[in-house]
């Protein structure tokens, strides 16, 4: 933690920001106010939930990268089964277009992330590149559903409709975005959790990552574990693009996806691929990208921000457990 | 179709995917390839702006490729990380580093950033003679030289170079440094030969396709380069379609392209019946529904947009990872175990 906050400030140097005003600025934007600490915790909910997704699959020794793909499917599958919800005289309660839309999510990500998979085990495809080609692919299924098959009644706009606010998750306070996905994002961390570490299943799945020879050995069929770990994986990205759907988005366009995510990559290896740790550390990057919302004078937008201070810190990590364990080694050779 | 352009738009793909098979010869996946591109665009244009020399618009992004093959061999190769991740950060760095330099540089307006055109004879340049140059150079390199011996030990089996004398932390050392030198290459001519400006992201994937360039074409010099010419014609498509609508026979003339490229890969390696039924199930599938497409409904741009990405993954999806692969591929290798 305090190695990436030094990272922070580093970068704010080689920016040539004034550090104190900008950190200032940053905190006040993050957690300053109410409205401050809604817009982090808003942006935390994507995060936490593609950061599952990736903690999943990684876990496994699947190299998933393409859960942007996988939310953008989600939320192409969530507005899809909204759609004919629009016809209703009456519009439904939350609860019902969320149900749906929830349910669709996770299907229309597993789908996509299962391809993924399915191609791994059976024709060898690296996942690192498949996942990302699909992820090219799905983004281009976007623009195309919302130009096309998907796009808003009245044909003008390449958007599909707008849930209406009541359609939409209930919010703490009507002036911000922070809604009820948030219960939903901490339940998902404790359910993924309890399968990881409690179950035989969340065994099976971390054994096939850390040493696939034992798995092999223990009759544990690894090309299944694989497969479903992307399923579940692309199914926990595709939930987080429909909770963005049904909460903040309410729409479908080009501009649906922000980079959730690629973000929660880095996200969740600075969380050592934990379900616990993931909080903070989305938190963490939650408020850089809301802080930096004030800092509009000095950096012009959060993200470019973000991935420099992402990368610097993964590398920093991988630089460290390279030299600690390298040092081992070392020692039983003498 | 017009034979420059295609050149012209396979040649970053070609170089990329060039300097990716050296790498990954040795037993090194080089995931960072899109961000080294990236940065290398960058640079090409920030030289070309301020110097206006187009040699050194290359030189330096070059130079920048190597030192980042040199920082991701660093991790990877003697610090033994995880490729991927380190991969994927330069990714980021890259994401994140041209980003912050554009905008203060040229500021947030959005507005396009101009670099006169490369000069052209017949519409081909010097990059474009290098990447077919390419062929036979890496080609002897690689199969017909001690070094390429060793470099493909080193990916194949390491401890047999290690047990001959050789270093199997330098030799891949120098194959990731090549490998940057020609990212930074074809990073450089995507933004200062093809599009002849700078937008963020402007890679969009072209990385990432290079990488499974060199599966789709079995590690090989003249294959990947084939391979590169088939997704660098889909990414052309759309430039040359969009004006005139889309007549069925390119779509047919796409088609049979694609199919002669993987059948000649796929039949060169003698392949099992079961990848022949794929073939023929795929092929036939896309002619029956592209030959009924144009006549029906338009087809819509996003799917030329897409093509490339399809292509390149239904091509991975045919030809699969096979057992040409380099044995010791993506797994670091360490003296003491």
């Amino acid at each position: 933690m305090v190695g990436l906050f030094a990272i922070l400030i580093l970068t704010l140097l080689v920016l040539r920001l004034p550090v104190g005003d900008s950190l200032t600025l940053l905190y006040q934007g993050a957690f300053g106010s109410e409205a401050g600490v809604h817009r982090t915790l808003v942006r935390a909910i994507p995060l936490v939930l593609c950061g599952l997704g990736v903690i999943v699959a990684w876990r496994a020794g699947m190299y998933n990268i393409g859960g942007e793909g996988q939310f953008v499917a989600g939320g192409i599958a969530a507005a899809a089964a909204v759609k004919p919800l629009f016809a209703m005289a009456q519009p439904p309660a939350w609860w019902v277009v969320f149900l749906l839309a929830g349910a669709a999510s996770i299907g229309g990500g597993a789908a996509w992330g299962a391809l993924a998979g399915w191609l791994y085990v059976k024709r060898g495809v690296e996942v690192v590149i498949s996942t990302i080609l699909l992820n090219f692919i799905a983004l281009q299924l976007l623009v195309y559903l919302a130009s096309g098959p998907l796009q808003e009644s009245k044909h003008q706009l390449p958007l599909t409709d707008r849930l209406s606010s009541g359609m939409m998750l209930p919010k703490f306070n009507s002036q911000t975005d922070l809604h009820v996905g948030i219960f939903l994002a901490l339940l998902t961390v404790v359910a993924v959790y309890i399968v990881l570490y409690k179950t035989k299943a969340g065994f099976c799945l971390r054994l096939v990552g850390e040493n696939a020879r034992v798995a092999r050995a223990n009759r544990i069929n690894s090309g299944q574990v694989r497969l479903l770990s992307m399923a579940l994986s692309g199914g926990l990205c595709g939930l987080a693009g429909g909770v963005e759907y049904a909460g903040v988005a309410g729409q479908l366009g080009s501009s649906f996806s922000q980079q959730w995510g690629f973000l929660a990559i880095p996200v969740a290896l600075l969380a050592a691929l934990n379900p616990i740790w993931l909080i903070p550390s989305a938190i963490y990057f939650a408020a850089i990208l809301a802080g930096s919302k004030t800092m509009a004078g000095f950096v012009s937008d959060g993200t470019v921000l973000i991935y420099v201070i992402q990368a610097a810190a993964v590398l920093g990590l991988v630089a460290i457990r390279a030299y600690t364990s390298r040092r081992v080694i070392q020692t039983e050779a003498t | 179709m017009d034979l420059a352009l295609l050149l012209v738009f396979s040649t970053p793909l070609a170089l990329a995917a060039m300097g990716e098979l050296v790498g990954q010869r040795s037993g090194v996946i080089n995931i960072g390839l899109e961000g080294m591109m990236l940065i290398a665009a960058f640079l090409g244009v920030y030289v070309a702006k301020s110097t206006g020399s187009i040699p050194l618009a290359f030189l330096v992004p070059a130079i920048a490729g190597a030192a980042l093959g040199l920082v991701s061999g660093f991790f990877t190769v003697r610090l033994g990380a995880d490729q991927v991740v380190v991969g994927t950060a330069i990714n980021f760095l890259a994401l994140g580093a041209t980003g912050l330099a554009y905008r203060s540089i040229y500021g947030t307006s959005g507005q396009l950033l101009d670099v006169a055109a490369m000069t052209k004879f017949w519409g081909i340049d010097g990059m474009v003679v290098l990447m077919l140059l390419l062929i036979p150079i890496i080609g002897f390199a690689i199969y017909r030289t001690n070094w390429g011996l060793v470099l493909r030990a080193a990916g194949d089996y390491p401890k047999a170079a290690e047990a001959a004398g050789y270093s199997v932390s330098r030799i891949r050392m120098q194959a990731v440094v090549i490998g940057g030198v020609f990212a930074g290459l074809a990073g450089a001519y995507l933004s200062l030969g093809v599009a002849n400006s700078f937008a963020e992201g402007m890679t969009a994937g072209r990385g990432f396709v290079a990488i499974a360039l060199v599966t789709f074409g079995r590690w090989r010099p003249l294959y990947v380069t084939l391979a590169a010419l088939l997704i660098g014609y889909c990414q052309s498509l759309k430039f040359s379609l969009q004006e005139s609508g889309v007549p069925a026979f390119v779509i047919v003339a796409l088609l049979i392209l694609s199919a002669i490229a993987v059948l000649g890969v796929v039949l060169a390696r003698r392949v099992h019946y079961r990848n022949a039924a794929w073939i023929l199930v795929f092929g036939g599938l896309a002619v029956s529904a592209l030959l009924n497409l144009p006549k029906t409904v338009a087809v819509p741009s996003q799917l030329w947009l897409a093509l490339p990405y399809v292509v390149a993954l239904a091509v991975l999806i045919v030809v699969g990872k096979g057992t040409v692969a380099p044995g010791a591929l993506g797994i670091a290798y360490k003296r003491e175990r």
